[in-house]
């Protein structure tokens, strides 16, 4: 199972290769990581998506928390959650095929950022499955180059006025 | 507030924190802060031979006092010298702190001489380090560095100084109190868990504690008596438990796992209920996982929430100080009003049980007429020292013997490295415990392979007039690697026979040490008599039958009942 983790850290040198490390030394994945920082300039934060069963996820985050440099584990694919990740891929378009890249393009609401006489690149932001499906209508027509950010992730409010559970 | 060198900085908290000792060796970039201890002139150093032994040392002394254990090394090889000594520590929750000198802070991944990234080296095996690049820091990271390595899971921290960092000037405001918004370690256990612990508790038929160092590290061997006790229950050690609980208590079923006793590891499997007591279900003590404790309801306390749920399933977690939790438990047990008799009672037909299993596999040897047994040196050492010495081992079949022949009742008492299992442990850890306790007896159990790991700290020894004995049982063979070969590789042995062994009577008295060897089974008792009667330092080797091997023993896979026996 797929779990995706947001985790707040001090802002040291050396905290994000101990997360690294952790993961490394003890035999789990990450498929995505995503580091960026937040409002207080001390702390930064980490969005990594992992897989593994629920004792392995759970080990997972315990291990993280025991980091002296972590301040804060949430799993947010616990609960509701918006997932997003941007990709930028530059892709052959030329007189036969540009007319299908733009289509495509138009479908999924992606914006070409870039464009030359035989390329398009194309900036598509989603969650990972739209993504994936995109590069997937695009690969027939010959993609040169992509680059994505890796998964970042926030947890859903409250829609009720009952408030939290 | 005052302002002094990054060196003195140093000086100054350990000071601070009641240290008065500490273990090193010196090089190009830690001199500075070599001259400061110097000048200070309060904290006494010893001067080891090799760094991996100044690490031991520090965590011998922290092991065998509960105090905190300091070293203080070079950049570079000094550095790298002292991580088999850091990971020991580590895997053994030691609290230890080692002071590597650094290249300055501008030749920092230059590739400068002896500069090596210690802090990316050690970051696994630590339980936190510092690179301090900025004397500004260094007050809060040296106080930091000392809460960080004595409180919660205890372990190994690293601050790392580079050496214009050591020789620059700051303002030195030492905190008085610390802390840290990420670092909160679970101390107080949860009541409810308490409760729910004690029902299951007051329900179980077969019963049986499972203590592990935790015991040890949280000062919580008497209340584990009380409890034990209280509710008549067996007590069964880890490694790392010994001494934990009273190995001559009538309660005591002594060590479990791959050369636990028979009893223990029946009593385990037959239990229905297990109170796994700051212990952390490692792959020693569970045999083949799929099979360990079938019938049995989980207890866990433990102060690391990682340890808890990670090999076994376990039905009431309890994070926590291992003596807290035990203490409410006790309470618990004692306001519940129940009568011993009750408990006594209830728990009868499982002692009766137990007692059939520790008669039919008691802990034996065979004796042969001209050989000396390892286990009888042992049994006569425990006797001879009437269980009071505090005993380090070295790794491999020497640990395992000591571990099931000498009767350790005091917490603190046994000093050995059980989850990294690192031979040249043994006697730089009793130089440590010497160094704390000079009137005590303090005795190195070796084999003829782990001595040789760090016999240069002979010298170190000698220098500080330290009267340790060292027990080597002389196997010629790296014996417990040729027991596995024998067992299971169809006894090839190969690369674990010495065809080279150094006369270790000649060589203690090249250090200035005495030596005295027995051959024969006749000559033990006068060894022995000998070695512990001389004064300062003794080596008494003892030729032992060349192919003992240590049982019971669990093959490594399989279930813990499925034992060799004698
Ligand atoms: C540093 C280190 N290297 C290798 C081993 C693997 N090992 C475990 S026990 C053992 C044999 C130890 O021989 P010796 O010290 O003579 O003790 P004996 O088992 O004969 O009592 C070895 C090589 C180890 N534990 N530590």
């Amino acid at each position: 199972m797929k779990h995706t983790l947001s985790v707040l850290v001090e802002n040291t040198p050396g905290a994000l290769s101990r997360i690294t490390g952790l993961f490394s030394g003890r035999g789990f994945n990450i498929e995505s990581l995503c580091v960026a920082a937040t409002l207080d300039p001390t702390l930064s934060h980490l969005t990594l998506v992992t897989n593994g069963d629920r004792p392995i996820i759970e080990q997972i985050i315990k291990q993280l928390r025991r980091l002296i440099d972590v301040y804060k584990v949430v799993d947010v694919s616990e609960g509701e959650f918006v997932e997003r990740e941007m990709a930028l891929i530059k892709v052959r378009a030329e007189d036969e095929t540009r007319a299908e890249v733009l289509r495509t393009c138009d479908i999924f609401r992606c914006k070409i950022v870039d464009v030359s006489p035989k390329t398009y690149t194309v900036e598509v932001t989603g969650p990972e499955s739209k993504l994936n499906a995109v590069i997937e209508l695009l690969c027939p027509l010959g993609i040169k180059e992509i680059s994505r950010t890796g998964t970042i992730a926030m947890a859903r409010e409250k829609k009720t006025a009952l408030g939290r559970s | 507030m005052t302002e002094m060198a990054g060196r003195d900085m140093v000086i100054e908290a350990l000071k601070r924190e009641g240290v008065d000792l500490i273990f090193g060796f010196p090089g190009g970039a830690i001199i500075d802060v070599y001259d400061a201890l110097e000048k200070d002139g309060t904290i006494k150093h010893v001067l080891v031979r090799h760094e991996q032994g100044a690490a031991h040392a520090a965590d011998g002394y922290a092991r065998a006092t509960g105090r905190i254990g300091v070293c203080l090394v070079t950049s570079g090889p000094g550095a790298t010298n002292t991580v088999t000594g850091i990971a020991t520590a580590s895997m053994d929750s030691v609290p230890i702190l080692v002071f590597t000198g650094q290249v300055p802070t501008g030749l920092i991944g230059n590739d400068a001489f002896q500069e090596v990234d210690i802090v990316g080296i050690t970051r696994p095996c630590t339980k936190h380090n510092y690179l301090v690049k900025d004397v500004k820091d260094l007050p809060r990271v040296l106080k930091e560095a000392f809460y960080i390595a004595r409180s919660g899971r205890p372990g190994p921290v690293l601050v790392d100084l580079p050496k214009d960092v050591q020789n620059s000037m700051g303002d030195f405001e030492y905190p008085e109190k610390i802390r840290l918004r990420s670092y909160n370690p679970v101390i107080r256990p949860n009541a409810k868990q308490i409760e729910r612990a004690f029902e299951l508790i007051e329900r179980a038929r077969r019963p049986i504690i499972y203590a592990g160092g935790g015991i040890i590290i949280s000062g919580a061997h008497e209340e584990l008596r009380a409890l034990a006790e209280a509710l008549d229950s067996p007590v069964t050690m880890t490694l790392m438990g010994l001494g934990g609980f009273p190995g001559t208590h009538e309660l005591s079923l002594g060590m479990l796992g791959m050369h636990g006793t028979y009893a223990a590891n029946m009593a385990m499997a037959n239990s229905d209920l297990i109170i796994a007591a700051g212990a952390r279900f490692d792959d020693r003590v569970t045999g083949k996982i799929e099979d360990f404790v079938p019938k049995a309801k989980i207890i866990h306390l433990d102060i690391d929430p990682t340890s808890i749920q990670k090999n076994v399933r376990v039905d009431i977690p309890i994070v926590g100080d291992c003596r807290m939790a035990l203490k409410a438990l006790l309470d618990m047990v004692r306001d519940s009003g129940r009568p011993a008799e009750a408990w006594a009672e209830q728990h009868q037909e499982w002692l009766q049980q137990i007692e059939t299993w520790k008669a039919r596999h008691p802990l034996r040897y065979k004796e042969e007429p001209g050989v000396i047994k390892p286990q009888y040196v042992i049994e006569r050492l425990y006797e001879m020292t009437k269980g009071r010495a505090i005993i380090t081992t070295e790794v491999g079949q020497n640990q395992m013997w000591t571990a099931q022949f000498y009767k350790f009742d005091e917490p603190r008492t046994f000093l050995t490295s059980g989850g990294l299992g690192t031979m040249g442990y043994g006697f730089p850890a009793a130089i440590g415990a010497q160094m704390a306790f000079p009137d005590k007896l303090v005795i190195d159990v070796a084999g003829d392979g782990s001595i040789q790991m760090n016999i240069q700290e002979m010298a170190t020894a000698m220098e500080q007039h330290l009267p340790i004995k060292i027990v080597i049982l002389n196997n010629q063979f790296l014996g417990m690697v040729r027991q596995w070969q024998e067992l299971f590789y169809n006894r090839r042995y190969v690369a674990t026979k010495f065809e080279m062994t150094p006369d270790f009577v000649k060589l203690a008295e090249a250090y200035g040490a005495r030596g005295f060897r027995a051959t024969r089974p006749e000559e033990v008792n006068e060894v022995l008599k000998k070695g512990l009667e001389t004064e300062g330092l003794v080596v008494m080797e003892f030729a032992i039958a060349p192919e003992e091997g240590v049982f019971p023993m669990v093959p490594a896979g399989k279930a813990t009942t499925e034992m060799l026996l004698v």
